[in-house]
């Protein structure tokens, strides 16, 4: 079975673009299923059942998203291989732009849209930095000129992804990105696999529920921020 | 070229500004000056490369292949597009499309047909250079030519720019700036140049004239759309401009056809609007995701033009009343 990590951060069109698609994965006969990560709450595994495929949804609740996701995907790999499918797309959600979803070997996607302004490419991290495909959205809303430069700077945060158009509302460019998906490798399991970059870290009392404000209520690993003299 | 890794900072600041820019990018400022590259950053710390989201290693990959395609972009290339061949393939049903169709620069083109005919599908098929590999089962051919399949990633090789009544500028900049901004992403020389060029003839499009320092979010609709119509015509690398539904948006569309035009691009135009349909040479009919009819505008029609642009402007004339708060009792 192949696998595609899909993520990108919150509204950037992931769902939309992926049920592009699954409708060309459909017509065309190949056996897709879905996972959706979410934090709290989803409603988009009934968009991708209503499209007739199989779904999981993890909801991580107070974890971390890239952490939930990384801690279960071997187990939804195996459920797509039993349910005999021809390809699984795993979407997640990248909320802190640090996400580091994507596994080496395996075909890595992110999401991002023509509306997060020419300077968000540089502030995402792993999930755009490392991804082999980036998928731009929202391009039938913002000039021809903005969508040059924000390809532009996509490409300068990540030269050598191909970087593809998809329209999430007509599902324009989505099956040029499925054909490009049938081209991902075989993943028959992840056992001992590696993680593309390592995720954000956090071990410290407020992982563990810690409410209270204040220095002697911080443990583990906490970070300074650096307070600078401003210029008079 | 020398390895960019062996340079000291002080060499790559004068020579290859770039490599800064590319850093800045990652929230590294390397500031002592004279040590190479590779060396500073084998200094930087473990932990900043885990902030930033990338290892040295990837970095470095990631910074050699911006500058490959830097200088490409530079060099330019690419083959330029001369025409365009769209090759038949089948409608929704599967019934064969009996047409190839060549598009040549400075033409113009009307697509005609019902929401949801297939439109944005034609579009897309020369936009992904398709070679029966697509619902439709289209080719498109490049020159004449299939092209390199690789280009069909390539930035500079985009063939389909699009504008439409639903476009806006989302940036928060002035006009020169978001010009500028534009020109700069294309490698241009004479930025400064190119910027009062678009936007002179942005202004010779709009009904009502803007400046070089209005926000661009501030624009009319009008004006918008001339901005883009302008910027499109010089700046964008892709040769077929596809306009999608300009109707009522207060700009000069036979200018801004012209334009285009001039500038050699290849013109599409999505419309329901009887004039702009005729502007055009020749109309492609589509139903049911297929070419089913190419009309060429014919004499008769370009007549019809003359007496449909009199019936516009008659009507032109009595919103400029309405606009001025005259009464409308008598049909000019």
């Amino acid at each position: 079975m192949k696998l595609v990590t899909i993520s990108g951060p919150p509204s950037s069109g992931k769902t939309a673009v992926l049920a592009g698609v699954i409708r060309s994965m459909n017509s065309s006969g190949i056996r897709t299923g879905a996972l959706k990560y979410d934090c709290l709450a989803t409603d988009d595994d009934i968009l991708f059942r209503a499209l007739g495929v199989p779904v999981q949804v993890g909801l991580s609740g107070n974890l971390c998203p890239d952490h939930y996701f990384v801690s279960n995907i071997e187990e939804c790999l195996k459920w797509g291989i039993a349910e005999g499918l021809d390809i699984l797309l795993s979407e997640s959600a990248g909320l802190c732009n640090r996400c580091s979803p994507h596994i080496k070997g395996v075909l890595a996607v992110c999401v991002i849209d023509n509306l997060m302004g020419v300077t968000t490419p540089k502030k995402i991290g792993p999930m755009l930095k490392y991804a082999d495909i980036v998928v731009i959205t929202k391009g039938d809303i913002v000039s021809q000129a903005e969508r040059e430069v924000f390809a532009f700077q996509v490409r300068r945060a990540n030269p050598k992804a191909r970087i593809m158009h998809v329209n999430g509302i007509t599902g324009q460019g989505a099956s040029e990105l499925a054909s490009q998906f049938l081209k991902a490798p075989e993943t028959e399991q992840l056992d001992g696999e590696r993680l593309r970059f390592s995720m954000p870290a956090a071990l410290c009392s407020y992982c563990l529920g810690e409410t209270r404000i204040g220095m002697e209520h911080q443990l583990g690993n906490v970070k300074r921020i650096k307070l600078r003299q401003e210029a008079s | 070229m020398k390895n960019i890794l062996e340079q000291s900072i002080a060499d790559l600041n004068a020579r290859t500004p770039e490599v800064a820019q590319f850093l800045a990018d990652h929230g590294l400022v390397p500031e002592e000056e004279g040590i190479a590259l590779g060396a500073w950053l084998d200094r930087v710390n473990e932990e900043v490369y885990e902030d930033i989201g990338i290892d040295r290693d990837g970095l470095v990959e990631n910074l050699e292949a911006f500058l490959r395609q830097q200088s490409l972009l530079c060099s330019s290339t690419l083959p330029e597009v001369l025409s365009i061949t769209v090759i038949g393939g089948h409608d929704k049903s599967g019934k064969p499309e009996q047409v190839s169709l060549s598009l040549v620069r400075g033409s113009v083109t009307s697509i005609v047909g019902p929401t949801g005919s297939g439109k944005s599908r034609l579009l897309a098929d020369i936009e992904w250079m398709a070679q029966r590999d697509t619902p439709t089962g289209r080719a498109i051919l490049v020159n004449g030519e299939v092209p390199d399949p690789e280009l069909r990633f390539s930035l500079e090789y985009k063939l389909v720019a699009q504008l439409s009544q639903n476009m806006n500028f989302v940036m928060d900049t002035t006009v020169s700036e978001f010009v500028a901004m534009h020109a700069e992403s294309r490698m241009i020389d004479n930025v400064s140049e190119v910027v009062s060029e678009v936007i002179r003839q942005a202004n010779f499009l709009a009904g009502e004239p803007f400046s070089a320092t209005t926000p661009v979010t501030s624009l009319s609709g009008g004006q918008s759309r001339a901005l883009m119509i302008a910027d499109t015509a010089f700046l964008s690398s892709s040769p077929v401009v596809l306009i999608d539904e300009i109707e009522n948006a207060g700009i000069d569309r036979k200018k801004a056809l012209s334009l285009l035009v001039r500038k050699e691009k290849i013109v599409l135009m999505a419309t329901h609007d009887p004039i702009l349909a005729l502007m055009a040479e020749r109309r492609l009919v589509i139903k049911n995701g297929g070419v089913v009819r190419v009309i060429e505008t014919t004499d008769k029609e370009k007549e019809n033009l003359t007496v449909l642009e009199s019936f516009d402007n008659r009507l032109l004339a009595l919103r400029t009343l309405l606009r001025s708060g005259e009464l409308i009792e008598q049909i000019p």
